[in-house]
């Protein structure tokens, strides 16, 4: 907003001869729309800041000037040296089978992963320092991740952005399955945006609408990415990226006809000013003589994601004219079709068993694709109190042995640390692949228990995470005018795409003991003290000596006068 | 005769008039910087767990939204709620938490932070914010930076009986912890004047047993009273608020930043006929009278403001020098982006030795040594019978 600030096209010159530098930031923000086939709807917001300089480079002087880029994170990457730092909130899980997949995954609860710089001596130091500060930007209880729950993982999560860092010794990686998402998670989130909620894409957020939903899930991702096409130094990005998916029974009151006020209560007014691209894409691939979008659109674009070229119109709301008479942008679906989004990889998991001692973890992988194989990486980690017996573990896919090409197994130490386990496994075409580990469940001292031990102990989502082959050639080039759904993940080559699949979390009940018992006991204890040695000390010290009853007064009288008289007493 | 009378009658009468005026003009005034605080912090505490507590977080939330109305900062605030309500799966409209029936009042709102949520609402938790001693990480929205020029309000509700405050269910929190906490912060210099209000059945015991200064407290009902809740909604399905915070709210809605109600009209808030129960208070450890303190001294902001009409001149601004190098002399390498998944350097990963072992030889070395030692101290003729 501010005119002194410098901008990039300039034409005239600046006062008394200086120079200043070119902008070094900017702000890009698109939504994504995208009917699924269930009736429910689809839309994610990205939102994504570019910013040329380097918090890592020592000798430089250090970065005090923020403009776009939101100090408080800023501040945080400098100071534990991160290299990447990925986090997510998310209630409510992502049915693969209905829905498709999602352009940027994320598990239920809270998800944290981060990659450190190689200079960092401590690791361990600067993550817990790290989880403290973040749950203070976020107000959430991301102070609960510890060593009991944070683990390393040695093939999966290999960093998104620019780097040579492969050692995983610089990875860390929690979730909390238990973390609610709920307004005071979104409000720090939406003050990290250059134009807060005030203008653009994100006045849309209300959370009376955004929590009422099947699936909400907000993510903050920061990665070194290349600058322009030759990628000889580094940018630093910032994706804000919001989930959501309407259930058209809940809030659509049945019918599969939707727009931006029944969403959202608010329609659009204006284009962040802050913002060099800010878009609207619709996704209308599927039956488009059977689908109604108004207001029309001359803009259609293309774009590869997922593995499919889909088809998508574009309102672009830096123009004035999509704002129309009105001033205001309300976009309105009609659909009567169809369109069933086969994917090609899907996961679950489940706990099979009963009674509170043993029990079975099963996780399953569908591919459906019909003719070709593919290895998937699974990483699964689970909290100590589950005794894995590793000794039990079957991988068995179309009732036959699979043998996995890489196992990566860390055992758990009590109290200390969680299991780890990573297994890359081919995948036999159109198959069901069933792994399966026995567990033993442990009996937790009496302070590690929850207030609420009776709802049952959460173990986070397995992470299955592969290279689909794609049905359509993806682009290997780096463009700055991608959509911004479609450069989420660096393609390195054009048959497969890289996915990651979540499973459910699993809700174990712990053997519980009975809290009142201790106070029972006391109460019990006491009596049978009281009674039983009060009786033995009776027996043992009580004598018993003979008492007359005092005799009847008509006695006493005749007594008195008989000892007057001298005479001998009755009896 | 009559006329020059009347005339200094009306003399004295008018002197008399602007002495009074003025007198209540310093007093207004005096009034102002009497208080002695610089800045404001509210500690608002709910410590109870489960769907059918909702009131008590509604109670909380409705007394965070006054206070954030009348001023006091998100900055200056410790909000702690034990569960979630808004957000709960049982709530029809989710993130929203309501105090009225028929869903009048949305409490909950649009913009508010949690600082402490779910299972970090403990009694260690709340009596380290109130004394300070957290540990070094802890970010700054999660403490009470306050000094000896801060007025601090602590608001309590859940579950109580005579001489305790229940915690989640799992724990409690005694009268004689919380005086001797308040005497800790005393000793600190954490606070100048301090405002406790607790909901909770027998509420008046929490306060008994204070011996710091500066202490007001008020309570919503006697020992052996309990404190009843306002109403249910039958949507909902829970109760909605506690008959003490529902008058306490309505109270306060009436109050704006700049408004002169004291703690006079504050404890006549909610008297038997509308509470059932005897809400109580004690002001013997507090120092001024309370009719001469103002409900924003506590529930407000202080802003001191100085209006000042001359003009600074700000230095231009310093550019950052340019870094960017020419490309031509130094070989700059293109960056590459990582392999998300690459399976055959996976395989051929070799698991890495995280733990050190001793080399065998060092064992061996030991053992010989410790044999030798042996040896030589109780005589060279055993060794014949080893070799």
């Amino acid at each position: 907003f501010d005119s002194r600030l410098p901008l990039v096209n300039r034409s005239d010159g600046t006062k008394n001869g200086e120079t200043f530098a070119p902008a070094k930031d900017q702000f890009q923000e698109e939504l994504v729309i995208r009917p699924l086939h269930s009736g429910d709807i689809y839309a994610s917001f990205q939102f994504r800041t570019l910013w040329d300089t380097d918090f890592l480079q020592e000798g430089q002087k250090k970065v005090s000037h923020y403009r776009l880029f939101p100090k408080s994170l800023g501040q945080v990457l400098s100071k534990f040296s991160v290299q990447e730092l990925h986090i997510s909130f998310t209630q409510g899980f992502w049915r693969t089978m209905q829905w498709g997949q999602p352009f940027i995954p994320s598990p239920p609860g809270a998800e944290l992963w981060v990659w450190f710089h190689d200079t960092v001596s401590d690791v361990d130091g600067n993550w817990k320092e790290l989880t403290n500060v973040l749950s203070g930007i976020f107000c959430a209880s991301l102070n609960f991740i510890d060593m009991t729950n944070t683990v390393q993982p040695s093939a999966s999560f290999k960093p998104l952005g620019l780097g040579n860092a492969t050692d995983h010794r610089f990875l860390r990686y929690a979730t909390l399955p238990r973390e609610i998402v709920c307004t005071e998670n979104l409000t720090p989130w939406k003050k990290l945006l250059p134009c807060g909620s005030k203008a653009g894409l994100a006045v849309l957020m209300k959370s009376e609408k955004l929590f009422h939903s099947s699936f909400h899930s907000q993510a903050v991702h920061i990665r070194p990415i290349c600058q322009d096409e030759q990628c000889t130094s580094k940018a630093w990005e910032l994706r804000q990226t919001l989930n959501v998916v309407f259930d058209h029974y809940t809030s659509g009151q049945g019918k599969k006809e939707w727009s931006l006020f029944k969403m959202f209560s608010r329609t659009l007014t204006e284009a962040c000013p802050l913002a060099s691209s800010s878009k609207v894409y619709v996704d209308i691939t599927d039956n488009p003589e059977l689908f109604e979008l108004s207001p029309a659109t001359p803009l259609l674009s293309q774009a590869v994601v997922l593995g499919d070229r889909r088809t998508y119109s574009v309102y672009d709301l830096t123009r004035a004219e999509t704002f129309g008479q009105l001033r205001s942008f309300n976009l309105l679906l009609r659909w009567k079709g169809d369109n069933m989004l086969r994917p090609l990889l899907h996961a679950e998991r489940y706990v099979a068993g009963f009674g509170l001692q043993t029990g079975e973890i099963h996780t399953v992988i569908y591919n459906n694709h019909p003719y070709r194989a593919f290895p998937v990486l699974l990483m699964d980690s689970v909290p100590w109190y589950l005794q894995l017996y590793i000794h039990t573990l079957t991988v068995t896919s179309k009732s036959r042995d699979n043998k996995p090409s890489y196992i990566h197994y860390q055992p758990a130490k009590d109290r200390h640390r969680p299991h780890l386990l990573e297994m890359l496994i081919q995948l036999p075409p159109h198959s069901m692949t069933e792994v399966t580990v026995q567990f033993e469940r442990a009996l937790l001292k009496w302070t590690e228990y929850t207030p609420d031990p009776n709802h049952g102990f959460y173990v986070g989502s397995s992470v299955v995470s592969a290279l689909v082959p794609s049905m359509v050639a993806m682009s290997t080039n780096f463009t700055q005018d991608q959509p911004l759904f479609s450069s989420f993940v660096p393609v390195k080559e054009e048959s497969s795409y890289f996915v990651r699949v979540y499973t459910e979390p699993l809700l174990v009940n712990l053997p519980t003991p009975d809290f009142s018992m201790p106070y029972n006991v006391i109460c019990l204890t006491c009596t049978v003290v009281a009674v039983g040695y009060g009786s033995f000390y009776n027996l043992l010290t009580r004598t018993f000596q003979v008492d007359e009853p005092s005799p009847p007064l008509a006695k006493r009288l005749a007594n008195f006068i008989r000892r007057i008289r001298g005479v001998p007493l009755l009896a | 005769m009559s006329h020059d009378f009347l005339q200094m009658h009306l003399k004295a009468v008018i002197s008399c008039l602007l002495i009074f005026l003025y007198k209540v003009h310093t007093t207004k005034a005096g009034q102002f910087f009497s208080s002695g605080h610089t800045n404001n912090w509210a500690v608002l505490v709910c410590t109870s767990r489960f769907w059918f507590n909702y009131r008590h977080v509604a109670n909380t939330l409705s007394v965070y939204r006054s206070v954030k109305r009348l001023g006091i900062p998100d900055s200056h605030i410790v909000l702690m709620l034990a569960d979630d309500m808004a957000c709960n799966y049982r709530n029809p409209k989710p993130a929203t938490v309501f105090s009225h029936k028929n869903m009048e009042l949305n409490v909950y709102g649009d913009d508010v932070e949690v600082d402490y949520r779910g299972y970090e609402v403990t009694v260690e938790n709340f009596l380290r914010v109130l004394t300070g001693r957290l540990p070094p990480s802890t970010p700054r929205s999660k403490r009470l930076l306050s000094d000896d020029r801060s007025n601090i309000l602590i608001y309590l509700t859940g579950h109580g009986g005579n001489g305790f405050l229940k915690f989640q269910d799992s724990e409690e929190i005694s009268n004689m912890e919380l005086a001797d906490a308040f005497e800790q912060m005393w000793q600190k210099r954490r606070y100048n004047e301090l405002l406790f209000i607790i909901d909770t059945c027998q509420g008046a015991s929490m306060y008994e047993r204070f011996y710091s200064p500066n202490l007001m407290a008020l309570a919503s009902s006697q020992v052996g009273e309990d404190s009843l809740s306002h109403q249910p909604d039958l949507a909902i399905g829970v109760h909605l608020m506690d008959k003490y915070t529902f008058y306490l709210l309505e109270f306060l809605e009436e109050v704006h930043p700049a408004s002169q109600a004291n703690m006079n009209d504050l404890f006549k808030v909610c008297p038997q006929s509308q509470c059932v129960s005897t809400p109580g208070h004690r002001t013997d450890l507090f120092q001024r009278d309370p009719g001469s303190v103002l409900i924003t001294d506590f529930f407000g902001s202080v802003r001191k403001v100085e209006i000042t009409k001359d003009t600074i001149n700000l230095t231009s601004p310093v550019e950052p020098p340019i870094q960017r190098s020419g490309s031509g002399d130094i070989q700059i390498e293109s960056l590459t982006y990582v392999d998300q998944l690459p399976v055959a350097e996976i395989i051929h990963q070799k698991p890495k030795q995280k733990d050190w072992h001793p080399p065998d030889g060092f064992i061996l070395g030991l053992w010989t040594l410790i044999l030798l030692v042996f040896f030589q101290t109780y005589g060279i003729k055993h060794l014949k019978h080893i070799f």
